[in-house]
């Protein structure tokens, strides 16, 4: 299948390794950009300092300076630990959030695979992260690091049940799993007859977008749900017999996880890559706005995760799961029924 | 109706006892998880051994004296002057307020009082040491939770409350200021004034640190309930300070036993709370704050005039004698017994830290908790290496 | 010493102080204890301490948490009282040496065991600080002392009555060499495993002591007994140049 690319006839292989080079660029640059943002700069002007100022101008190749300085580190393991469970765990990590960012769209034909089952799989290839806390807290010989391991394994499993009733919320309003007609219909939708701005599901869905970014919260393991990595505890959690490139491929996991999950909460909730219908910007246009719009919104949602991040002090393992289980659970379960309920009705 | 073979009776035996055997190949006694001595969440290098069932703890035992410097030996070899100097470094917080008690010890055995202007500025330091050190307790207490914004402002507020240290005394952390029979020197010229502003600073700190970590209902969550220590069991481990106040003891040696310093002077108020949980801990130190602020304004507004020295020979000896005098330091009771012989250097002194007490009562009370809880805990009860160690 | 009462022999101007409240406290100590408090002292208005024998020991904290209510326990320690037989704790080898050449003889060690305040008999003595806590207008402290008797270096171990002694005796034990009979595992608080000896005795050196010089030789001047106009500053060239010879 063909599609032309700037009046270009391209195989379906040349066309897949163009998406597949410009979607890994696009989530790294993305990344860098969030992690610069936010972690240097945000945080710093949160808590009234001024963060990296050195490499580069305000700072803003400290994120290079500091991949480097992870590069060039000893690749050392710890003495009993698993060889090979140990150095394929950051690649499983890696591969969950790598492989999340395969459906999701950024303009009218930028997707790497354009899946009928959109939101499941995206939701699925985020849930495999959990094998690889748990390989990595086994397999580091470390009792901290196991302890860490578990806790994760436990809060993330709880926390998936409230992030993909929230998604099927938005599903059943939708009426589709796939991704691009999520975003098709709010952006020709309309809300109460006016088509100003599209029919956003952040409005309709405003209990399921909430509880979405909670559970968004949990599944990146940020406090206030940071146990596994409860930096005054267990020093790291998992993460903390790793170093070198493992560890930063940990930490670059760590911020595009953050990145997929706010631009499938955008694409599910703020309209995706799309802007309304009623604005009447061509298809063409799209073609170049869309990452722009996307990345926008995905950046803005990735800023609130952090906002509460630097915040709040962490809940304890055993408040976390009660959270999870006795609110957002029936929350969203009830707010699934009331959505399917008044799509039959409307 | 199948008739159970006898064969598949014996499979059946079989397969319930290897699952035994599995079972109790696996049965584990609890993981020993050895916190610190390099950690985090320890002031400084305490090691806590803790077995654990899961998550639970069956018993912790703090292991202290990684610092241990032998201060109580060296005391019998050095003059009270050198003593001054090293005894700033127990309670390294709050430096100032750890030679308040044995000067006043001192003087009682010389028989020397020192001027009301003296006095004065003693209290004055003293309670801005108070200060440094219990600004650092309220943002720590955020990050051993895990909010980690808490603790720059508390550093950025400390710093101006630390500039003023350092401008009288001439040090940040170790002003080495009080002399047996006054101070060092006099207030430089402005610094009451200045003194006055960063006492509003601080009372903004507290504000934030009310709406930030306080109203929090995570930190209400993570510390209500946790550690409730009762009012017996606090005073039989000698638990003095906030932690004995937070168990809903009204005590205070500031009202109660005030020798030497200017608090029956000044109008402030003793802050106590019931529950004696680790929130309480934290609520009575951040009143705590707020009060000392208070004072600080009101010892800024009437320092008296005079000598800032009594008359005390330039070599001292302090007569023979015994005297034990403690005062309300920022982590508790802080007491020093002199033993003097009539030498240039004391007989004995025996060194009273208030942490010492505060953490004997974690084996006792981190039975049964969770892990997270150890960190919660020991983070309520405010302890100082320097402290505990001597 | 006995009590400081009211006596006829001052001048008339004089009176002595009177401590009632702590007379009050001495006399219910003695009432519960009889024959235990074998000797007491109040510095009016400064502090009181009882001396008990050695079996009283853990029957005086027992009378003072239960029923004079002193519920909180501040500390347990033990005086050696012998003066260190190197020197007057501040020499060292060399300032003898030093001391012998120029002619003055060596400073003999002083070995005849002087107690402080409410006597004693043996060389250690155990010593703790009780306090009665919680009500604003009613708080008292007490210093309580007791032998321990040399052949034995053992004495009965408060713990059961306050559950804090156990860090303190556990100090006491490693630092003293004196074992806390009933404590429930006397074991090194500061030191580690393998040490030998007990640091806090006087006749274990202080080795930084052994190997440098005191830096405070200094002459002494007795204390001024009226406001004499410039004391604080002149005249003391004497003093000035041994502290900067000792600074140096």
């Amino acid at each position: 299948m063909t599609h032309t690319f700037f009046s270009l006839e391209l195989a379906y292989w040349q066309q897949t390794l163009i998406k597949l080079l410009a979607g890994v660029a696009f989530i790294l640059a993305l990344t860098g950009a969030v992690v610069y943002l936010y972690l240097f700069k945000f945080v710093s002007f949160m808590q009234s300092r001024l963060g990296p100022m050195e490499a580069g101008p305000y700072g803003s190749l400290q994120l290079l300076a500091e991949v480097g300085k992870w590069l060039q580190k000893e690749d050392i393991h710890t003495e009993n630990s698993d060889r090979l469970i140990f150095g394929l765990a950051p690649a499983v990590v890696m591969g969950s959030t790598f492989l999340m960012f395969v459906v999701i769209p950024a303009g009218p034909n930028a997707v790497i695979a354009d899946l009928p089952s959109g939101i499941y799989y995206v939701l699925a290839m985020s849930s495999i992260s959990v094998i690889g806390i748990l390989m990595a807290g086994w397999a580091s010989a470390n009792k901290y690091a196991l302890l860490g391991g578990l806790r994760a394994a436990g809060q993330l499993i709880a926390y998936e049940l409230p992030l993909v009733l929230a998604g099927l919320g938005v599903v059943i309003q939708a009426g589709s799993l796939n991704l691009q007609s999520i975003v098709a219909s709010q952006s020709s939708g309309e809300i109460f007859g006016i088509p100003a701005i599209g029919n956003p599901f952040i409005i309709t869905q405003i209990v399921g977008f909430v509880v979405f970014m909670i559970a968004v919260q949990a599944e990146l393991t940020q406090t206030p749900f940071d146990m596994p990595i409860a930096e005054s505890e267990l020093v790291a959690g998992y993460q903390v017999e790793y170093t070198g490139i493992r560890f930063l491929v940990y930490f670059i996991a760590e911020f595009a996880t953050a990145v997929g999950f706010a631009a499938v909460a955008s694409t599910l909730f703020l309209g995706g890559w799309a802007l309304p219908e009623s604005w009447g910007i061509s298809d063409d246009a799209m073609h170049v706005i869309g990452p722009i719009v996307i990345a926008i919104k995905a950046v803005l949602l990735v800023g609130v995760v952090f906002w509460v991040r630097f915040s709040f002090p962490r809940f304890r393992e055993d408040q976390l799961q009660r959270l999870a289980w006795k609110f957002l659970i029936p929350i969203t379960l009830i707010n699934l029924v009331v959505t399917a309920v008044l799509k039959v009705v409307l | 109706m199948t008739a159970i073979t006898d064969r598949q009776k014996l499979q059946y035996i079989a397969a319930k006892a290897a699952d035994a055997r599995v079972n109790v190949e696996l049965e584990t006694e609890g993981m020993i998880l050895n916190i610190g001595p390099q950690h985090p969440a320890t002031h400084g290098t305490l090691r806590i051994v803790a077995k654990l069932d899961g998550e639970q703890v069956i018993l912790a035992e703090p292991m202290a004296g990684y610092m241990h410097r032998g201060y109580e030996k060296l005391t019998e070899v050095r003059t009270y002057a050198q003593i001054t100097t090293l005894v700033n470094r127990i309670d390294w917080l709050g430096s100032f307020a750890n030679e308040v008690p044995f000067i006043l010890a001192a003087e009682q055995l010389m028989g020397v009082e020192a001027p009301p202007r003296a006095t004065w500025i003693r209290t004055l330091l003293f309670e801005m040491s108070r200060l440094a050190n219990i600004i650092l307790f309220l943002g720590d207490m955020g990050v051993q939770l895990g909010a980690i914004t808490p603790v720059f402002f508390a550093f950025r507020d400390r710093e101006y409350v630390l500039d003023q240290i350092e401008a009288v005394t001439g040090g940040r952390f170790h002003p080495n200021f009080d002399r047996i029979g006054g101070l060092k020197d006099d207030l430089p010229k402005g610094w009451l004034a200045d003194t006055k502003g960063v006492m509003d600073k601080v009372r903004t700190f507290c504000d934030q640190i009310e709406d930030l970590l306080l109203g929090s209902e995570v930190f209400q969550q993570r510390t209500r309930g946790i550690g409730v220590i009762p009012a017996d069991v606090a005073t039989q481990y000698g638990l003095s300070g906030a932690n004995a106040r937070a168990s809903g003891i009204d005590w205070d040696l500031r009202r109660d036993n005030c020798i030497g310093l200017s608090y029956p002077q000044l109008d402030w108020k003793v802050w106590t709370h019931p529950d004696g949980d680790s929130f309480a801990r934290f609520w009575v130190r951040l009143q705590e704050v707020r009060e000392a602020t208070k004072m600080v304004d009101q010892l800024c507004d009437g320092v008296p005039s005079g000598p800032i020295m009594a008359k005390v020979p330039r070599i001292i000896k302090v007569p023979a004698g015994e005297a034990y005098i403690s005062t309300e330091n920022p982590l508790g009771e802080m007491g020093y017994y002199i033993v003097s012989k009539g030498d240039l250097t004391p007989f004995r002194v025996k060194i009273r830290s208030a942490s010492f007490n505060n953490v004997s009562i974690t084996p006792w009370l981190l039975r049964g908790v969770y892990v997270p809880d150890i960190i919660t805990i020991l983070a309520s009860l405010y302890f100082i290496l320097g402290d505990i160690d001597r | 010493m006995t009590d400081e009462t009211t006596t006829d022999a001052p001048a008339p101007e004089e009176t002595v102080e009177r401590d009632e409240r702590r007379e009050a406290l001495l006399a219910r100590f003695t009432d519960a204890l009889g024959d235990g408090v074998v000797e007491s002292e109040i510095q009016p208005g400064l502090d009181l301490w009882i001396r008990v024998s050695t079996d009283a020991w853990l029957t005086a904290a027992e009378v003072a948490r239960h029923r004079l209510g002193a519920r909180y326990f501040g500390f347990l320690s033990v005086l050696d009282w012998l003066p260190s037989p190197f020197g007057r704790s501040m020499d060292s080898e060399v300032d003898r040496r030093l001391a012998t050449a120029a002619g003055e003889p060596p400073a003999t060690p002083n070995a005849t065991i002087e107690h402080g305040v409410a006597g004693g008999e043996t060389r250690l003595q155990a010593f703790a600080r009780v306090a009665r806590v919680g009500e604003p207008g009613d708080y008292w402290g007490v210093t309580l002392k007791a032998d321990i008797p040399d052949d034995t270096a053992s004495i009965e171990s408060w713990v059961s009555v306050y559950a804090g002694a156990d860090w303190h005796e556990r100090e006491a034990w490693e630092m003293f060499g004196v074992t806390f009979v009933g404590h429930p595992g006397l074991r090194h608080m500061y030191l580690p495993g393998e040490f030998e000896g007990h640091p806090m005795r006087k006749d274990f050196p202080l080795l930084a002591r052994q190997v440098k010089p005191w830096p405070g030789i200094v002459d002494v001047e007795p204390m001024p007994v009226d406001d004499e106009p410039a004391a604080d500053g002149a005249g003391d060239e004497a003093a000035g140049a041994s502290e900067a010879e000792a600074t140096s």
